[in-house]
């Protein structure tokens, strides 16, 4: 469904050459959902701008839905759908005829337009506001509407660009039902962007962690995880001697804090429960145990030294300075 | 499928709708011509050969339709920074289409006002000439659609930067619409001024439209106003397609 070579995006600002994406290789096969995870300024909003025709690439190639993003722009935007981190819905317009507008973009007929969207509006539980003014409708439900758009002629590739930024977290979890349901109903390809870990660790079932413009792991949560990480398991015992003699019998790296052993192991669940029989049979029974899995979040602080939850941007934030497409 | 005259049609019902859904938004933006119709129009000294506002209406149409069409980008602008232009441009859409569509919306409200001016003024004593008007506007709209795509154009330039379409857009309506003799004669004015009214094509507009509304349709201002007209429309049809196209 994507398919990039060296994708490379490079921006101008007033002195320095920013590489926004920096030879981006990137295969996503028909029916993925996946999560490009970085923080602001890594680069993901780039990438998928480039990858909707939004903006061409400084180098390299792209296949999108069959089609070179630089050659056959018009049959890329076709196939895809966009949900952008603004609102797609113009403020002054109502909510359905905005629906049936984006419908006739893609050259469906009224009549078809209009069943489209009436369809959306009642699946994304939008019939009370549909006929409103946009301006007037809540966060939440601008969002919705959003999403309506980006699916009214049923694409089967869809981009989201941080859908959930600014939504509270009812909502968020309310989006995040309806994109897992689309992906379950009609299989569509999903490509989304984030900076919330918990989404991505949620929804995707394989997460893309971008980082100065480049793909630095690309694989399932889990298997993330338990690369980079591993699990934690905090075993605490009476005596610091005990302690001494179970840490001599535990076939895996750990460390002795006194009377606590730190285990790092990879599928701690499927562990403890050897480990504890073990030292009780042995006589040294474990007084409490801790097992701690890691987050998205201590990947990235693995792979780069930074946490994501701090903020994390990377020092040239693409976000903050003016610049020249190059 | 699409073509590019599908695709301006979606674009131009789209621009259309919240109009026709509200239409007293196109009483807004003729707020200040319909101040200088109540309070300048009285100040006009009598003249021989009728009302003043014989003068004086037709240049009122052509100022309602510059406010309006000049302002127009500003919705653009709105729609840069919310994200629907950028979700449009996802869409197939033709690039021209997004801007010929949005141009061609200008003409609703230009006949809306025109009619609704006209309609105001006739028991203050205005003569309407019925097949000279209608030529007249439809001059007037062929203007108003360059102008319109030239707005959109300068809201493209713009940006983010919403303070430079403003500056922009106020520091040149003033000095065309003065110079166009919309309010007052230029022939009273000295050499200079009318030099530079020469080079205003806006000038030749507002002398076609006065004379075409007096019912004199073979006059020779007629020609030079549609050339004027016409230049305007091509022109700003051709540097805004080709903005839509950059920006891209």
């Amino acid at each position: 469904m994507i398919e990039t070579h060296e994708l490379t995006k490079h921006f101008k600002s007033k002195k320095a050459l920013v590489k926004a994406v920096d030879g981006i290789e990137l295969t996503v096969a028909a029916g993925e959902l996946v999560a490009l995870l970085g923080p602001n300024g890594a680069g993901k909003s780039t990438t998928l701008r480039m990858l909707t025709t939004l903006i061409p690439p400084t180098s390299g190639t792209a296949r999108v839905a069959g089609f070179d993003v630089v050659r056959h722009q018009r049959e890329v935007r076709q196939r895809i759908g966009y949900i952008g981190q603004g609102n797609g819905a113009g403020h002054s317009q109502r909510g359905r005829d905005e629906l049936v507008s984006q419908g006739r973009s893609y050259g469906m007929k009224v009549a078809d337009a209009r069943r489209r969207a009436a369809e959306l509006i009642d699946s994304l539980d939008l019939g009370e506001v549909a006929d409103r003014t946009v301006s007037t409708l809540s966060g939440g439900q601008r969002r919705r509407l959003d999403i309506a758009m980006g699916l009214i002629h049923a694409p089967e590739l869809l981009f989201l660009d941080e859908p959930s930024t600014g939504l509270d977290p009812q909502n968020r979890a309310n989006l995040q039902e309806h994109i897992i349901d689309l992906r379950r109903r009609r299989d569509t390809t999903i490509v989304l962007t984030t900076h919330y870990l918990d989404e991505a660790d949620s929804m995707a079932e394989r997460v893309i962690v971008v980082d100065h413009g480049r793909i630095i792991a690309d694989d399932t949560p889990e298997r993330l995880k338990a690369t980079h990480v591993g699990d934690k398991i905090i075993l605490g015992f009476e005596h610091e001697t005990d302690a001494a003699a179970a840490a001599s019998r535990i076939p895996h790296k750990l460390q002795r804090y006194g009377r606590e052993l730190r285990i790092s192991v990879v599928g701690a669940p499927q562990l403890v429960p050897g480990i504890l029989d073990d030292l009780r049979v042995a006589g040294l029974p474990a007084a409490s145990i801790e097992v701690t899995r890691p987050t998205l979040d201590d990947v990235f602080l693995t792979l780069t030294g930074r946490s994501l939850r701090e903020g994390g941007a990377a020092p040239e934030s693409a976000d903050d300075i003016e610049l020249v497409e190059v | 499928m699409t073509n590019l005259i599908t695709d301006t049609t979606t674009v131009f019902s789209r621009e259309l709708r919240p109009v026709l859904r509200n239409p007293f938004t196109v009483v807004f933006s003729m707020v200040q011509p319909l101040v200088f119709l109540a309070l300048f129009a009285p100040l006009l000294p009598k003249v021989a050969g009728g009302s003043p506002l014989q003068w004086f209406v037709p240049g009122i149409v052509v100022m309602s339709c510059l406010f309006g069409t000049s302002m127009t980008g500003s919705n653009l602008l709105y729609e840069m920074q919310t994200g629907s232009h950028e979700r449009m441009l996802v869409t197939p859409l033709r690039r021209p289409a997004l801007l010929v569509g949005r141009a061609l919306k200008e003409i609703v409200p230009v006949v809306a006002q025109a009619a609704l001016i006209v309609v105001v003024c006739i028991p203050f004593g205005f003569r309407l000439h019925l097949t000279g008007a209608v030529i007249g506007i439809v001059i007037l709209s062929a203007f108003c659609l360059g102008l319109g795509a030239l707005s959109y154009t300068l809201a493209l330039a713009s940006k983010d930067r919403e303070w430079l379409f403003w500056t922009v857009q106020q520091t040149l309506l003033f000095p065309l619409l003065l110079l166009a003799g919309m309010l007052l004669p230029i022939e009273n004015g000295p050499d200079w001024l009318q030099t530079l009214s020469k080079f205003n094509p806006l000038s030749y507009v507002v002398d076609a439209e006065r004379a075409l509304f007096n019912g004199d349709i073979w006059a020779a201002t007629t020609l030079t106003g549609t050339v004027a007209a016409v230049a305007v429309g091509a022109l700003g049809l051709l540097v805004g397609v080709r903005a839509m196209h950059r920006s891209d």
